[in-house]
């Protein structure tokens, strides 16, 4: 559905992309992640027909994004990262506006119906000002809705909301994402876990990494973390860690809590549990630690090596 | 077509709710009417002596003078605003030709003017009850078509300086400088050089000398082709302006 081959924007001398090649598939969620200023917003402009790229080529929905740049822009419904709605419309007039831009047939009911898919009903005679930031993204959703596009775009979905809301918007992402193909955007690891078939890494404009979420993980860590905390002191807690089978690279943090790595294959910690237990330590605290987006960054830009 | 008559309506309707529309509205009103009032007050002192009736020009050409201050005002916001508020990206990736945005823009303004125009109609009518045998049509015709394609000119021209600039502000003081300069200063030189081609150039280039054949119930060819040249100019300027935003 969207396909892009060697996508490249500079900014005057500024390369905000670089080379960027990676496709979707029909009915696929695809995230977009990476950290602020890696390019994200850049390539999203690319594709939904905003600006053209200085090299590379894409096409959507089999549409050439510069040469059938309105072919592409009937088939896409895009969400910026700055929401863009018009403070003085009320909702209905604002989306009313929106699909009378795209030639709906019925516009009154196509509003209806977005409204009703991201739940602001009845909030559609209220105006655009005296929404709430959370409503704002809704209402911002329902625009790229509205003519129930083949591809859905969405730059950083999730972010200002508060945490029921993003739940929301998510589960509402999940819902769309069965028939249509979505590209998303975010800087939060968990949400790409959470809501996307498939991850695209980037960093510095360029893709270091593309897989499953699940895949991504496993193969960037190769081992998992875990931290144990117990009451008292720690380090009566670790001659007992150090001498479980598979545990290594213990480190005492500066907060007093206890870090490890064992391999994934092997869960081991019960076994730490039981052993804390048993020495009668009383046991406060034993996570998993994920890796961080920093550190996942960290992992695939070193050495500029690529992973594919 | 379509596109260009939904963004027409919409901002057509945002004058509405906006001070500023309202501000310059009643301006250029308030000015026509009271120039209107004091000018047949004046009048009617001195019929006795014979003095000529008055004609359309009154209303209209005052009404030109405001309108050069409200131009910029009516144009400031139609793309640069837009800009400010991110709205600019969600109107580029809709399907909509660039040109199709900027002449809706325009078309909404052009709109707001012949609104406020057509509510000056009524001095006309006035006058003609007052003056016998009646006013000159043909004068009051010539008038305001002469106004309406002057607004059409300038409006175009604001559009594609409000689509060059994301401040509103400097798109007023640069909207409100070429209007002067197109008004005023232009006809400088046209004076220096008292006859011949220079003359010609700059005499033709000057809106004021077009603008004035009209109200005085000339209706020049020159005149029509010169204000429909500035129109298209401004529109082509505009669109252009909006494709190379894209390119930044």
């Amino acid at each position: 559905m969207i396909r892009a081959e060697g996508l490249t924007k500079d900014y005057g001398a500024r390369r905000a992309i670089d080379n960027l090649t990676f496709e979707t598939r029909q009915g696929e969620i695809v995230g977009f992640l990476g950290p602020n200023g890696a390019g994200k917003t850049t390539t999203m402009r690319i594709l939904t027909g905003y600006m053209p790229p200085t090299a590379g080529t894409a096409t959507v929905a089999g549409f050439d994004v510069v040469e059938e740049s309105l072919e592409v822009r009937r088939r896409v419904g895009y969400l910026p990262e700055t929401v863009p709605l018009y403070p003085d419309m009320t909702v209905f007039e604002y989306l009313k506006f929106m699909a009378d831009l795209r030639h709906l047939p019925n516009a009154e009911d196509a509003v209806d119906e977005a409204l009703e898919a991201v739940g602001m009903s009845e909030r559609a005679d209220g105006y655009i000002a005296n929404l709430s930031k959370g409503m704002r993204q809704r209402v911002g959703l329902a625009q790229a809705l509205l003519h129930k596009p083949e591809v859905l775009i969405l730059d950083e979905p999730t972010i200002g909301l508060d945490p029921a809301q993003v739940v929301e918007v998510r589960t509402l992402i999940r819902e769309i994402g069965k028939e249509r193909t979505v590209m998303l955007s975010t800087h939060i690891l968990s949400e790409a876990q959470q809501v996307c078939d498939r991850v695209l890494i980037i960093n510095k404009g360029r893709l270091v990494a593309e897989d499953t979420p699940e895949n991504l993980q496993a193969r960037l860590t190769g081992a998992q973390r875990a931290r144990l905390r117990v009451r008292g002191d720690i380090e009566d807690a670790r001659p007992l860690i150090a001498r479980i089978d598979g545990v290594q690279d213990i480190k005492i943090l500066d907060d007093g809590a206890l870090e490890f790595q064992f391999a994934p294959a092997t869960d081991i910690r019960p076994t730490v549990a039981k052993a804390v237990v048993q020495a009668g330590l009383d046991l406060l605290e034993l996570s998993p630690v994920g890796m961080s987006l920093e550190e996942i960054f960290l992992e695939l830009t070193r050495g500029e090596t690529t992973v594919r | 077509m379509r596109n260009i008559w939904t963004i027409a309506r919409r901002e057509y309707r945002q004058y509405f709710i906006s001070p500023l529309a309202y501000v310059t509205a009643l301006a250029i009103l308030l000015v026509v009417g009271a120039y209107f009032s004091l000018y047949l007050y004046f009048v009617s002192q001195q019929s006795l002596f014979g003095a000529q009736a008055p004609e359309t020009n009154i209303v209209v050409g005052p009404m030109a003078t405001i309108f050069l201050l409200g131009i910029p005002a009516l144009t400031m916001r139609l793309l640069a605003d837009e800009q400010r508020m991110g709205t600019l990206e969600l109107l580029l990736t809709a399907p909509v030709r660039d040109a199709e945005l900027v002449i809706g823009k325009w078309l909404g303004a052009f709109l707001f003017a012949l609104t406020i125009i057509a509510i000056t109609f009524i001095f006309p009518v006035i006058l003609n009850a007052l003056v016998d045998p009646g006013i000159d049509q043909g004068i009051m015709i010539s008038g305001y078509l002469g106004i309406i394609l002057m607004v059409a000119a300038l409006l175009a021209l604001g559009t594609a300086i409000s689509a060059l600039f994301s401040n509103q502000f400097a798109a007023f003081f640069v909207t409100l400088g070429l209007m002067l300069f197109l008004w005023w200063v232009i006809g400088w030189p046209s004076s220096v050089f008292q006859y011949g081609a220079p003359h010609d150039i700059f005499e033709h280039l000057n809106i004021s000398k077009h603008f004035g054949d009209m109200t005085g119930g000339n209706v020049t060819l020159a005149a029509i082709v010169y204000f429909l040249s500035l129109t298209i100019l401004g529109l082509l300027v505009g669109t252009t302006a909006v494709e190379t935003r894209r390119w930044r």
